[in-house]
């Protein structure tokens, strides 16, 4: 198959960047976006060209290292990682443009580059659950219904790309956000800590310049992961519930 | 004669009593001499991550490296079936007893039982402190954790989250690490690729880094130095390990003294997404969950193979493992289904392009269950597949074929999981103590975890506390020489400019290293690839092509770099093969079977770990041997008909 690729060139984060015009002849149909952009790159270094950065590790889909926008999608057309969309869903001599993910709290480091570390600080502002190594208590003691422990899991299975974040029109981060408030909020450990959690996610979350939620349903739309947005739904009244009780103990 | 000889200082005592034996008189570090240590840890898998968390609660400073962006995206989160724990809640005569035996047939007798034995008793505990930080594993409908089965056991002893274990268990260490990142006594360094391992005074006591956005080559001092830098995989070009994977951390360390452990010990899995192209850059694994309701297949007669599975009437299918391995039947341990497979293959029976693939048919389980509960218990695989291959799994049986999954070779370390050089602790996949010559699915995350959260916390303290106070700076000479030969390298890479690719040379040492030190092995081979590697590490260094510069975040050179540590690495594993003159798990000699084609063990000569010296570029490493000693097992050639 033959491709005419647009791919954004930035030599750095506060330099211009541009597209290059890259034709991609000869490429198999069964081969991944990013087995495409590996024979690109050799093609580009055997003519003494600098090959494209971009993120990429586990290519099954799971790590969350791909942040590609192909053809103003993040992760690409169909569910998925860019990693998982494979050439044979495109068309001979389609033009593909490719994009790093676009949002202000992700700036640029190279190429396709971005720096995700805002969703680690975000974690990192409440997204566990205070619990020491040694001897806890044993797993079965704490019966966790399997509805409960299912609904949980839909929510864990976010893999942190951002592509959420990417899609939004606002930039905002609320279904990374909420996921890991729900995943945590609905099992019974979790529960203790609920409330300290949520505020200081989403405080994290606002001070880290990701915007608000509008309900565009974009990052539904795009998560590999499929986590649903009624999370966010979730997350908004547990955010005000914590708000409210935070301020009675205040004044208590 | 060897210089070295290797104490493997296990405790005394009776075999279930010797981790409280040793816990009891290991030494101690008080609470408020914690804050005065440092500790390096490479890998922010389920091993270094847990370490990392557990040190950072218990009061040291942490200093934690990745290369990846983010400390969540090691590639323990790619792990799908599920974590091994000897909890016997299935009622099914599990016990610690049994997990260690099957983890001790299963690595074909070659592992430390003493280690092993650690391992089955500290599992339950691993399942519990993933329960109390929020980890979602499958329920039973009374509220009870759910089990499943896998290869090498006879029980149910493996918890799991969906297809998606290892993301679940690294996202709770990964939570635990975050948690201890915003205590501060984590300090993350992400994008920070560690380059070298610096010894002052005869003891690990730093690295060298670079930073991969700046390309800043940086030095790191410490009290002492962990790696959980992972498996070497990828030395073979196509494998399931994420294509960052590398053996640079663990070999560097081999360069400075470290000994290498069994490196001709991988694991090929038997259930992988066959290869479809010279330009495919992995291989997919398909979970060996999978298995407890696949039944593996190809045509008896070569005539078939071409005709579409639904053609091929049932007396005309060979269930090869069920007629080969009745008693464990499609869940016979990864070694001998690989190697099943591969034979069938070689018989011209394989199906699919090239004739490298064999069936894996769910037709049974979904008229025996429905096809909603095969959807729910592996639904996000049969997802996978299908958006690879294009085809639907539930109609048409899966195409399979073993690719390179596991290493279980690694850094030899001591009960204590140090090696040789004092201060340089190494866990998880980068070692080699716990799975011998073949490792059981759902072994690996039981062992990361293990390692970090159960086992190192313990055996740090008899190196930490004699050495307090006594850190080194990093401005001393081994630390400023070992920057500039890191420098010196960087440069040496960039300024050769030739004419091949990086790939191209990695594609080249994958598949030697896959046609003679693969599923099958022969003395000529490796004597041949033995000759070869070292024809390709010369034109490496005078033929390389990397573009761009070295201050700046600059793929092909760190790709080239670990290349390169794979060329001389692939050349020991081989060494290692070509020493070991019989077949036992994943390393089959070919010289070496019995009539019926199973491995042909060689207790009386090769009972023995095999850790290997480094003496030098180009230069035979020197073999040092490690006796295997066994108190409770009887040795037995391992039988699953």
């Amino acid at each position: 198959m033959n491709f005419h690729l647009k791919i954004w060139r930035q030599a750095e984060g506060n330099k211009q960047g541009g597209f290059q015009d890259v034709e991609a002849g000869d490429i198999p149909s069964e081969a991944s976006f990013l087995e495409m952009l590996d024979i690109v790159n050799d093609r580009l270094t055997e003519g003494g060209d600098e090959p494209v950065a971009f993120d990429h590790d586990c290519r099954e889909g799971i790590c969350g290292s791909c942040s590609l926008t192909i053809n103003g999608i993040p992760q690409g057309p169909g569910r998925g990682t860019a990693c998982q969309l494979y050439m044979r869903k495109f068309s001979d001599g389609d033009t593909i443009y490719i994009e790093p993910f676009r949002v202000g709290a992700f700036p640029v480091i190279k190429d396709l580059v971005v720096n995700r570390s805002a969703f680690d600080r975000v974690i990192a502002a409440g997204g566990y659950i205070s619990e020491r190594c040694g001897n806890a208590q044993d797993a079965n003691d704490t019966p966790i219904p399997k509805t409960v422990a299912d609904y949980a899991m839909d929510a864990a299975a976010c893999i942190g790309c951002g592509a959420c974040a990417a899609a939004c029109p606002n930039g905002s981060a609320m279904l990374f956000v909420s996921a890991k408030v729900g995943h945590l909020g609905l099992l019974p450990q979790g529960k203790p800590e609920a409330n300290r959690r949520v505020r200081g996610m989403v405080a994290r979350m606002d001070a880290e310049g990701f915007g608000n939620c509008s309900n565009y349903y974009e990052c539904e739309a795009v998560c590999p992961a499929g986590v649903p947005a009624a999370f966010i739904a979730k997350m908004n009244r547990d955010y005000a519930l914590a708000s409210v009780r935070n301020a009675v103990e205040a004044t208590a | 004669m060897s210089t070295i000889t290797l104490d493997p200082k296990i405790p005394s005592g009776p075999l279930s009593n010797k981790w409280a034996n040793f816990k009891a008189a290991s030494k101690l570090v008080s609470p408020a001499n914690k804050r005065r240590y440092e500790l390096i840890i490479v890998g922010t898998g389920l091993s270094g991550g847990s370490a990392a968390a557990v040190f950072g609660e218990q009061g040291y400073n942490v200093k934690c490296f990745c290369y990846q962006d983010s400390p969540r995206r090691a590639h323990s989160i790619a792990a799908q079936g599920g974590i091994n724990a000897a909890k016997n809640y299935q009622n099914d005569g599990d016990s610690v007893d049994r997990l260690f035996m099957d983890t001790i047939k299963g690595g074909d007798f070659r592992s430390r039982e003493s280690n092993v034995y650690r391992l089955a008793q500290v599992s339950s505990h691993i399942i519990d402190q993933c329960v109390a930080q929020g980890v979602p594993f499958a329920r039973e409908y009374g509220g009870m954790l759910a089990n499943r089965s896998f290869g090498g056991a006879q029980v149910s002893r493996t918890f799991y989250a969906r297809g998606q274990t290892g993301q679940q268990l690294l996202l709770g260490v990964y939570s635990e690490l975050s948690h201890q990142i915003s205590a501060g006594t984590v300090k993350m360094h992400p994008r920070h690729e560690m380059l070298d391992l610096v010894i002052v005074d005869g003891q690990a006591k730093g690295i060298i880094t670079r930073n991969m956005v700046t390309g800043e080559v940086e030095a790191h001092a410490a009290d002492a130095v962990i790696l959980a830098s992972g498996g070497y995989g990828n030395a073979f070009f196509l494998s399931t390990n994420a294509m960052g994977c590398n053996v640079t951390a663990t070999y560097r360390a081999y360069r400075r003294g470290a000994l290498f452990a069994n490196p001709c010990f991988t694991q090929i899995h038997p259930t992988c997404i066959p290869v479809s192209g010279e330009y495919q850059s992995k291989l997919t694994l398909m979970s060996e969950s999978l298995r407890n309701d696949g039944r593996v297949w190809v045509p008896k007669r070569k005539e078939d193979c071409g005709k579409k599975a639904v053609d091929i009437p049932e007396d005309d299918r060979d269930y090869f493992l069920e007629r080969k391995y009745p008693s464990y039947g499609n869940l016979a341990p990864r070694d001998i289904s690989s190697r099943s497979a591969k034979e069938v293959c070689d018989e011209g029976r394989g199906v699919g392009p090239g004739g490298l693939g064999v069936y894996m048919d769910f037709a049974d389980a979904i008229e025996r269950l429905g096809e909603a509960t095969i959807r729910e218990r592996y639904g996000n695989l049969f997802e996978m597949y299908e958006n690879i291959t294009g085809e639907n799994a539930y109609q048409t049986p899966m195409r399979i074929y073993p690719a390179v999954h596991y290493t279980m070779g690694g850094l030899w370390v001591d009960y204590e999981l140090q090696s040789n050089v004092p201060g340089l602790f190494v866990i998880g996949e980068a070692n080699f103590s716990d799975h011998g010559a073949n490792r059981l699915g759902a072994s690996a995350l039981m062992q990361g975890l293990a390692d970090g959260y159960f086992v190192l916390p313990y055996t740090i303290g008899n190196y930490l506390a004699p050495v307090r106070g006594t850190r080194p700076e990093v401005n001393r000479p081994e630390f400023k020489q070992a920057v500039e030969e890191v420098k010196e390298r960087v440069n040496r890479l960039l300024s050769i400019k030739g004419t091949r690719t990086v790939d191209s040379f990695h594609k080249e040492i994958g598949k030697l290293l896959w046609d003679e030190c693969g599923m099958a092995r022969s003395k000529e081979g490796l004597e041949m690839a033995i000759k070869k590697f070292d024809q390709i590490r010369e034109e490496f260094w005078s033929n390389v092509r990397v573009l761009g510069e070295g201050d700046e975040l600059n793929a092909s050179l760190e790709k080239a770099g670990r290349v390169a540590d794979f060329i001389e690495f692939g050349q020991l594993m081989c060494e290692d093969a070509l020493d070991r003159n019989e077949s036992c798990g994943g390393h089959f000699r070919v010289e070496y079977q019995t009539p019926e084609g199973e491995a042909l063990r060689n207790d009386d000569d090769y009972f023995y770990v095999s850790a290997w010296k480094y003496t030098g570029e180009g230069n035979k490493p020197e073999l040092i041997k490690e006796p295997l000693q066994y108190e409770g097992v009887k040795l037995a050639t391992r039988s699953y008909k």
